[in-house]
Parts: C-alpha cells; sequence; structure tokens
C-alpha cells in the first residue's frame, strides 16, 4: 500500500534531527494559526499563491531562497562544528551517516534552493522592468515554475523527517549513487527533487529567453539593453542548453536505480565515467548561470553609485557572450584526474584559462567606470566592492586549478573548497545580496536600513576570509573534502579558526534578518517616493516603488542606452501622456499552485515507490494542465480611467516629492567634464 | 587586566602555532613529480599575481580616491569608452593566459601521470585497489600484498597501476605529488617516485561513502635495503591472498589494519579489473586460474580468469587453502 513508506522511515533515533522536527512542527503550527487569526489566508492566495505577476513570484523566489539559505547554512555551521572538534581519536558529534548527509545537502540546497532561485528571482523582478513589459512572455508558466521549484524544496525538506537524504555529495556521482551502494531513498529524493525544480527551471529559462527577445519596449534593440538583462539573456540560454542534460543525465540514473538498467553501475557495462562527464557538461555552464547575472547586478550597480554610464558596454556584452559559449567548452577540468590523455587535459585546461581573459575585461571595465566617477559608497557598493577584491582570488585559484599539473596535488582538496566558495560566495552570494538590496525599494517602495546593511556586509566579508584562508591553508597540507574526522592533529587549529569564520558570517546572515525587521518597522522613514531612490540609469526606475502591477502605463521609447538618465538629463522624465489606454493583463490562476501540489505528490510517491500514488500524482498534473488549457477566462482589460487614476496619484506624490527635495537626488547636475 | 595579558599571550601562542605550523605537505614535495608541481603552482601563481596584485590595488584605490565627498577628483560624468583601456585590458591578461596556456600545454604532458618515469633505476611495480575502505596494495614482482601501508625504496621508480573493487576513489600521496582515480572495471596508471626517505600520509581524496574519512594509508619510501627487508616481513606472514580471502577482505570495513600477505594468488589485479565483465569469459583451459566470483549482484555466476599474464617473478600457485583476512 504504501510502498517501502513504515513508521520506521522518521528517524526516531537522531535527537538532532527529531529536535528540528519539533521545531519546524511547532514554528509551522504557529504561523499557520497566526495566519489564520489574522485571516491572511484569502490575501496570501489571491494576492499571491495565485498570482502571475513576475514580480510577486521573484519576490516569492527570493523569500523561499533566504527560508532555504537559513536550512543551508545551518549544515555549514554543523560540518564546521563537526570538523574543528573531530581531531584524532575523536569522531565528533555527527556519525557519518549524518555527516555525509549533512554535506549533501548543504550543496544541493545552496546551489539549487537557494543560489538558482535568487537569481530566478532577481531575473523576475527585473527584467521585465528594464525593458519595459508588462510582464514576462508566459505569466502562467511563469506561475507554474515557481510551484514546482518549490515542491522540490518541499522534497528536500521532507527528507529530513521521513527517510533520508543522499550520502553520496552534491553531484551524486555512481556507482556510490546507484542501487548497489546507495540502497536508501536518499538518492531517490535526490533525483525527484532536482528533476521537479529543474522543471521548472528550464521553463523559466524558455520562458526568459522568449520575453527578452520579443517583449522589448520600442526602440530598445539588443545593443541598448541593460546589461543585466544582457546578462540575463545569456544565462537563460545556458538554462536551456544545459538543464535538460541535467534532466537526462539524473533520468538515466534513475532507469539504473528503478527499472534495473546499468547505464553508470560497475557490471554489465555500465561506466560510471559517462555520468560524471554528462553531470559536469550540465554543471559547469551551471556555474556561469549563477554568476553571469550577479554581473549584471554588479554593472548596474557600479553605473549608478559612481554616476557614470558603464564602461566598455559593448565589451561587457561580449565578454558575456564569450563566457556563455566557453562555459560549455571547460567541463572536464572537474576531473583532470580521471586519467584522460594529456593532449585532453591541456586543451580543457586553457580553454578554463582562456574564459578568465573576458572576466577579467569585465573587471576592469567595473574599474574603470568608478575611474572618474562620484562614487557613492551604500550598501550595494560595498558589496561589489568586496565581490571585485574576492574574485580576483578566486579567479586565481581557479586558473591555477586549471592547470592539470597543479589540479593533480590540488584536486578534492578542501583547496578546491575554498576556492569554489571563494567565487560562490564571493561572487553568486554577495552579488545577489548587492541586488536585493538595491532593488528592495523597486519591489516594496522602502529602502533597506544602511546601517545594518553595511554591519552585514562587513560580517560576511570578514568571516568569509576567516573561514576559508585556512581552508586554502589546509588543502596545501593535504586535507581532502568531506571528511568526518581525520587522524591528522594538525590540522585542527585551521579547523577551529574556519569555524570561527563560519560563526561570522552567522553574524552577517543575523544582521540581513535584524535588516529587513528594522526596515519594515522603518518604512515610514525610508520611503521612496520618487521611485528612483539611487539616482538611476534605467527603465525600471521611471516608474513608482513599488511599481505598479502594469508597471508601464505607456510603453517607454527607447533611444539611447541609458534611456531614464538621458531623459533626466534632458528634463523630459516624468512627462505625463496626454491620454491612457486600456491595458491588457493577465489574470491570476491556482492553476500553478495545484500542479505543484500534484507535482509533490508524484515526487514523494515515487521516492517511496507507492505506485498509486505516482498517478495521482501525475493524472493531476496532466488533467489539471488541460483543465487550463481550455480556460478560455485567463486575461482582462484594465481600463483606462483606472490606468490615469493610478497614474495621477503617482505623479501627485512625485510633484510633491520634488517640490520638498532641494537638490534632487534624481538628477544630478551635469559637473566638470573631464 | 591579568585575564586581559593572559589571553593575548593565549592569542599569541595561537598565532605563532598557526604560522610556525604552516609546514605546508604539498609545496614541500619529497619526490620529482611533487616537486615539478610545485614549481609549476608557484610559477602560475606569480604570472597571474601581474594582473592580480593591480586589480586589487585599483578596486581599493579607485572608490577612494573618486568617493563623493572628494570633490578635487576629476568628475567625467559621460565618460565611458577608451579604445586604449579596453585594448589594453583585453591583451594584457590575454598575453599571460597565452603564457600560461604554453606552460599548460607542456606540463601536461611532462606531468602525464601515465607516462614512465625516466631513470637508470628497475621500477617497482604496485598494483593498488581501493576498497571499501581500505586500500589493498600488491607487488606482482614480489608475490606479495598488503593491506593500508605501502613500501619502496627511494630513487626507484615506482609504476602504479590503479584500480577499485568498489566505488570510485583517487590515491594520492601528497609529497610525492599527482593523484588519480581509482574506478571499478578500469586500470588507471601513476608513475611517482620518492628521493627522501620517509613514512608519508596516503588518502583516497574522492569521497566513497561511510568509512571513507578512515581510507588513509602510510607511504614508507626506504633504502634498498629497508625495501628488501619489508618485503621479506610480508613474505614471511603466512596469510595468501587468493580469491576466497580476497572476498573476505572486500567486504565492507572500517580502520582496517595494516596487514601483509606472503603469498598473492598469479593475476589477482587482473581478475579484479575484470570481476564485472560478467559473461566474458576467456580461455581458461592451460593455466592455473583461479575462479574469481565476485560479483555483486550475480553471485551465481562465476567468472573464469586468465591468470598467467601480469606474472614474471615470485609467482605462487593458485592452488592455495583460503586464508582469512587478519584483523
Amino acid at each position: 500500500m504504501f510502498g517501502k513508506l513504515t513508521l520506521d522511515a522518521i528517524p526516531y533515533h537522531e535527537p538532532i534531527v527529531m529536535v528540528t522536527l519539533a521545531a519546524v512542527l511547532l514554528g509551522g503550527l504557529a504561523m499557520l494559526a497566526a495566519l489564520t487569526k489574522f485571516r491572511l489566508w484569502g490575501y496570501l492566495w489571491k494576492e499571491w499563491f495565485t498570482s502571475v505577476d513576475h514580480k510577486k513570484i521573484g519576490i516569492m523566489y527570493i523569500i523561499v531562497a533566504l527560508v532555504m539559505l537559513l536550512r543551508g547554512f545551518a549544515d555549514a555551521l554543523m560540518m564546521r562544528l563537526q570538523q574543528a572538534t573531530a581531531a584524532a581519536d575523536s569522531a565528533g558529534y555527527l556519525p557519518p551517516h549524518h555527516f555525509d548527509q549533512v554535506f549533501t545537502a548543504h550543496g544541493v540546497i545552496m546551489i539549487f534552493f537557494v543560489a538558482m532561485p535568487l537569481i530566478t528571482g532577481l531575473m523576475n523582478l527585473v527584467v521585465p522592468l528594464q525593458i519595459g513589459a508588462r510582464d514576462v512572455a508566459y505569466p502562467f508558466l511563469n506561475s507554474l515554475s515557481f510551484w514546482l521549484f518549490l515542491s522540490g524544496v518541499f522534497l528536500v525538506m521532507v527528507s529530513l523527517f521521513v527517510g533520508d537524504f543522499a550520502a553520496t555529495g552534491w553531484l551524486a556521482y555512481p556507482p556510490l549513487s546507484g542501487l548497489d551502494y546507495s540502497p536508501t531513498v536518499g538518492v531517490d529524493y535526490y533525483i525527484w527533487a532536482l528533476q521537479l525544480s529543474g522543471l521548472g527551471t528550464t521553463l523559466s529559462g524558455i520562458n526568459f529567453i522568449v520575453t527578452i527577445m520579443k517583449m522589448r519596449t520600442p526602440g530598445m534593440t539588443l545593443m541598448k539593453m541593460p546589461v543585466f538583462t544582457w546578462t540575463a539573456l545569456v544565462t537563460n540560454i545556458l538554462i536551456v542548453a544545459a538543464f535538460p542534460i541535467l534532466t537526462v543525465t539524473l533520468a538515466l540514473l534513475t532507469a539504473d536505480r528503478y527499472l534495473g538498467m546499468h547505464f553508470f553501475t560497475n557490471d554489465l557495462g555500465g561506466n560510471a565515467m559517462m555520468y560524471v562527464n554528462l553531470i559536469w557538461i550540465w554543471g559547469h555552464p551551471e556555474v556561469y548561470i549563477l554568476v553571469l547575472p550577479c554581473f549584471g547586478a554588479y554593472s548596474e550597480i557600479v553605473a549608478t553609485f559612481s554616476k557614470k554610464p558603464l564602461f566598455g558596454y559593448k565589451s561587457m556584452v561580449y565578454a558575456t557572450s564569450a563566457i556563455g559559449v566557453l562555459s560549455f567548452l571547460v567541463w572536464l577540468h572537474h576531473f583532470f584526474t580521471m586519467g584522460s590523455g594529456a593532449n585532453v587535459n591541456a586543451f580543457f585546461g586553457i580553454m578554463t584559462m582562456i574564459i578568465s581573459v573576458p572576466t577579467g575585461a569585465k573587471l576592469f571595465n567595473w574599474l574603470f567606470t568608478m575611474y572618474r566617477g562620484r562614487v557613492e559608497m551604500t550598501v550595494p557598493m560595498l558589496w561589489t566592492i568586496g565581490f571585485m577584491v574576492t574574485f580576483v582570488v578566486g579567479g586565481v585559484t581557479g586558473v591555477l586549478m586549471a592547470v592539470p599539473g597543479a589540479d593533480f596535488v590540488l584536486h578534492n582538496s578542501v583547496f578546491l573548497i575554498a576556492h569554489f566558495h571563494n567565487v560562490i560566495i564571493g561572487g553568486v552570494v554577495f552579488g545577489c545580496l548587492a541586488a536585493i538590496n538595491y532593488w528592495f525599494p523597486k519591489a516594496f517602495g522602502f529602502r533597506l536600513n544602511e546601517a545594518w546593511g553595511k554591519a552585514s556586509f562587513w560580517c560576511w566579508l570578514v568571516g568569509f576570509y576567516v573561514a576559508f584562508v585556512p581552508l586554502y591553508i589546509l588543502g596545501l597540507k593535504g586535507m581532502t573534502r568531506r571528511m568526518n574526522h581525520y587522524a591528522n592533529p594538525d590540522w585542527q587549529p585551521y579547523l577551529i579558526v574556519a569555524a570561527i569564520g563560519a560563526a561570522i558570517i552567522a553574524a552577517g546572515i543575523f544582521c540581513i534578518l535584524v535588516q529587513f525587521y528594522v526596515s519594515v518597522r522603518d518604512r515610514k522613514k525610508l520611503t521612496d517616493p520618487s521611485g528612483d531612490p539611487w539616482g538611476g540609469r534605467t527603465l525600471e526606475w521611471s516608474i513608482s516603488s513599488p511599481a505598479p502591477f502594469y508597471n508601464f502605463a505607456t510603453l517607454p521609447q527607447v533611444r539611447e542606452l541609458d534611456q531614464f538618465w538621458e531623459d533626466k538629463q534632458n528634463g523630459v522624465a516624468y512627462v505625463q501622456p496626454a491620454k491612457y489606454e486600456d491595458i491588457h493583463m493577465p489574470r491570476n490562476t491556482g492553476v500553478g499552485v495545484v500542479m505543484g501540489a500534484f507535482g509533490t505528490v508524484l515526487g514523494f510517491a515515487l521516492v517511496w515507490h507507492i505506485w498509486w500514488m505516482a498517478a495521482i500524482g501525475l493524472l493531476g498534473m496532466i488533467a489539471s494542465f488541460i483543465v487550463r488549457a481550455y480556460d478560455r477566462d485567463v486575461d482582462y482589460w484594465v481600463p483606462a480611467a483606472e490606468v490615469e487614476r493610478i497614474e495621477r496619484s503617482r505623479h501627485a506624490q512625485l510633484k510633491q516629492f520634488q517640490t520638498t527635495q532641494v537638490a534632487p537626488v534624481a538628477a544630478p547636475q551635469r559637473q566638470k567634464v573631464a | 587586566m591579568h585575564a586581559l595579558i593572559s589571553r593575548l599571550r593565549y592569542a599569541g601562542v595561537g598565532a605563532a602555532v598557526l604560522l610556525s605550523g604552516c609546514n605546508l605537505e604539498v609545496l614541500t614535495p619529497k619526490g620529482d613529480v611533487g616537486s615539478q608541481e610545485k614549481s609549476l603552482i608557484l610559477i602560475a601563481l606569480g604570472l597571474m599575481a601581474i594582473v592580480a596584485i593591480p586589480v586589487i590595488a585599483m578596486t581599493l584605490w579607485f572608490p577612494w580616491r573618486y568617493r563623493k565627498a572628494n570633490k578635487n577628483a576629476t568628475y567625467a560624468p559621460s565618460w565611458s569608452h577608451s579604445t586604449k583601456i579596453e585594448l589594453v585590458v583585453w591583451t594584457i591578461p590575454a598575453i599571460i593566459v597565452a603564457i600560461l596556456a604554453v606552460i599548460t600545454w607542456t606540463s601536461s604532458h611532462a606531468l602525464d601521470p601515465y607516462k614512465p618515469l625516466e631513470s637508470e633505476a628497475k621500477p617497482v611495480t604496485v598494483q593498488v585497489v581501493s576498497m571499501d575502505w581500505k586500500w589493498l596494495f600488491v607487488y606482482p614482482e614480489y608475490g606479495v600484498a598488503s593491506v593500508n601501508e605501502l613500501a619502496f625504496p627511494v630513487d626507484r621508480p615506482v609504476n602504479f597501476q590503479i584500480t577499485s573493487d568498489s566505488v570510485m576513489n583517487a590515491f594520492f600521496i601528497p609529497q610525492l605529488g599527482s593523484q588519480v582515480y581509482a574506478m571499478a572495471g578500469m586500470e588507471t596508471k601513476l608513475h611517482l617516485i620518492a628521493r627522501e626517505p620517509g613514512a608519508y600520509d596516503g588518502l583516497s581524496t574522492n569521497f566513497s561513502g561511510e568509512g571513507f574519512s578512515d581510507m588513509h594509508f602510510k607511504a614508507i619510501a626506504t633504502s634498498e635495503d629497508g625495501f628488501k627487508d619489508w618485503i621479506a616481513k610480508a613474505k614471511a606472514t603466512p596469510t595468501t591472498l587468493d580469491a576466497d580471502s580476497y572476498k573476505t577482505l572486500a567486504k565492507p570495513s572500517e580502520k582496517a589494519p595494516v596487514a601483509y600477505y606472503g603469498n598473492v594468488a598469479n593475476g589477482l589485479f587482473s581478475s579484479v579489473l575484470n570481476q564485472h565483465m560478467d559473461g566474458m569469459s576467456h580461455d581458461a583451459a592451460a593455466h592455473g586460474e583461479i575462479s574469481m566470483d565476485m560479483s555483486h549482484d550475480a553471485p551465481e555466476e562465476s567468472m573464469q580468469m586468465d591468470m598467467h599474464e601480469h606474472q614474471d617473478g615470485g609467482a605462487v600457485s593458485s592452488n592455495i587453502t583460503p586464508a582469512k583476512a587478519e584483523k
């Protein structure tokens, strides 16, 4: 009846898990009670869960990502604590079975359920606003993507309390992840969580390519697109090209585990290295999928706060595109030690180094954007400068490991761990936090508190170096990754320092939470009446904060790269049109939620081999999709009068703000020209 | 106050321990391969520093120099292009990458782990099998084997043939240089040489499951006499490694103690290598073959392996009594 699922699947004997479960249940119950007490269910359902508004979907992605950051970071703290204590004869407090799941979950969660939703959320929030569109090309598909992603999140979280999670490392290399060596449901949770959320990611990639290609406002040619949108375009092309590879790779592993096939098993001609190749053909572009939009965000931020156009826009675009192409030609550098020949290794090593040229050019472009600018040290700018310094170090260690001869002694060591945290924390996390601070006013209508933002930046920056410099050193001392305990007591002092670093980062995360709390509390004081709190350059700053649900009352006409900046310079920003027109908008729908729920049922049932339930899940998904396909009531018109009413009040507010401002931040005068 | 001073002293001692204890094994190699890899690392880092250090300096200097409050600094609000600067920032990194690429090409060939080392001395062959979760070292030339301990003479190349009994691992002795994966059904090769005697740490660097953390071993680089003694010690051990005792040894175990086998069945390594090749039977008619029966999912099917090919010295008969792996 319930497949492999019995009551024994609940890990009663693991106190850490049980305490967490109790906390989650109590916290969850308290939240449900509060939602019921304050009668928020209807509001959440109508305004958020069923919303197809790209801004709201973007915000939901980011909220889920931040919640999952807490989970992923808790895993990180547990690992640091384990390795700081488990020296010589001590076994530490985490048995291998638990520790192995912790580091697997940490990697999976941080990449798939923190970094990915952060960048997907940011692209959702920002891209349509930057290109002057009213929504994405396929608003319902966007909602579906989010709910499929959420069912992946749900499966990963459930695996903590029902059954177990994969204990194989975040890429689940076979044969270890095969049925012979991982007979429990852990790897199955891994597979179905990634398949569901990966499907969402692929759909959202298609959605954004079409949005960017087809829905740009009149006059916005490709070479007049803001850089963030450019990076989003390249990232989504990479998503559409790379994620199907992940889907197929995991499907083949599924065939091995469920259907007794032998793609990657030791016996009957299976070849595990085929999996390793395939997963990295997806995995390396994935790194750039994550970091390119962050490069875009840094570009917007550095131009805005240097009060200058981005230096070398064209070379930035070419560099981004070049990175996108090259990212598919380097995958083998993840396993030089496989024993492929010198020619193959040298080829992939050299291709990897070549990527550092366009990446380096980007760094120089940001530098020369600040050069002869008027740099404002805001929170997003601090993150950007912290990123630039940190990323250079990460780039150097990355190119070092691209030399096969050097990689032969550094591969899989904690030096490698330090390297990729250096680029992922320094590049992606810093970038997303910079972007959240930068675009927050556009989403909510008020700025984030500066002091707590700066505190969080310094904690993260210092914490990062304290946590990872010891790992660089330990890697040179020959310590390998994923060790539950170690015999060499020399390593312990470094690991204690690394644990202190993790604690400092924890303080940084705490500061972010306080920053949100304080900012919501002081939202009146931090309000953004102009819609342009930073003196922005791109179209999203021309509309009110928060953006109206239709984004643009009239579609802006673009002639220049930084059209809004030009308009402000020429005094033609904020000109009200003579007449408003009806606006065509997509209607909210709950089908995404329903399909996501059926998807969760399907995933859970497949994990536990409950076939009747899997059938319900799959048929439910198909049926709700068919129902949706026959629904003709998917859009509506916003009457011109309604648009006019909203815009009137926006312009009244703007006028009032401009008269109270002595020197408007929105339009600084031209100053001494070099 | 006292507390503060003692705390400071404590911190000072801590810092001293950190710095003086900074003996970087990978950068203090004891063999030729490691030495070349060390200089490769230092050369690559030095080359990259040419770009990296100025960039970091500029990253700190520009925002300070052009900070909003500094009205003395030039402000060029619409300046956003300079062909000269673009040329420099694309060309200089490209030149450095070109130099690195040449170094990469030559060093990848020079340090190819499959390439035998040039040496007057006769190489020692060691067949390495990673198991759940220990290392088996077979010396085909001497007919002995050991678990979690490896010995070889200094100044003589060691030719490693590496495979895995189960999941993937990686064979690595940080102070001697390169690591290579151990994969079931596949043979990888690694050539190392030690120039200084010592007992070096060796380990698996590719996560392989629950007992992974204890998959370390000692690699003893010793004199010719020391090596002879070690072989003699192994030879004197009355246990034999054949199909049955191999099967016992291959059972998952953690923290396996060092063990020796005085006798090793002919061609054990190739039978391990081929254990998953069900249905691919060799001509098993003539030679002293043993029956290996280690397939994971088909325990009923035994496999006849031709065992003669690898042996050139110290071969022992395969007609031997099973022995349990000693604990």
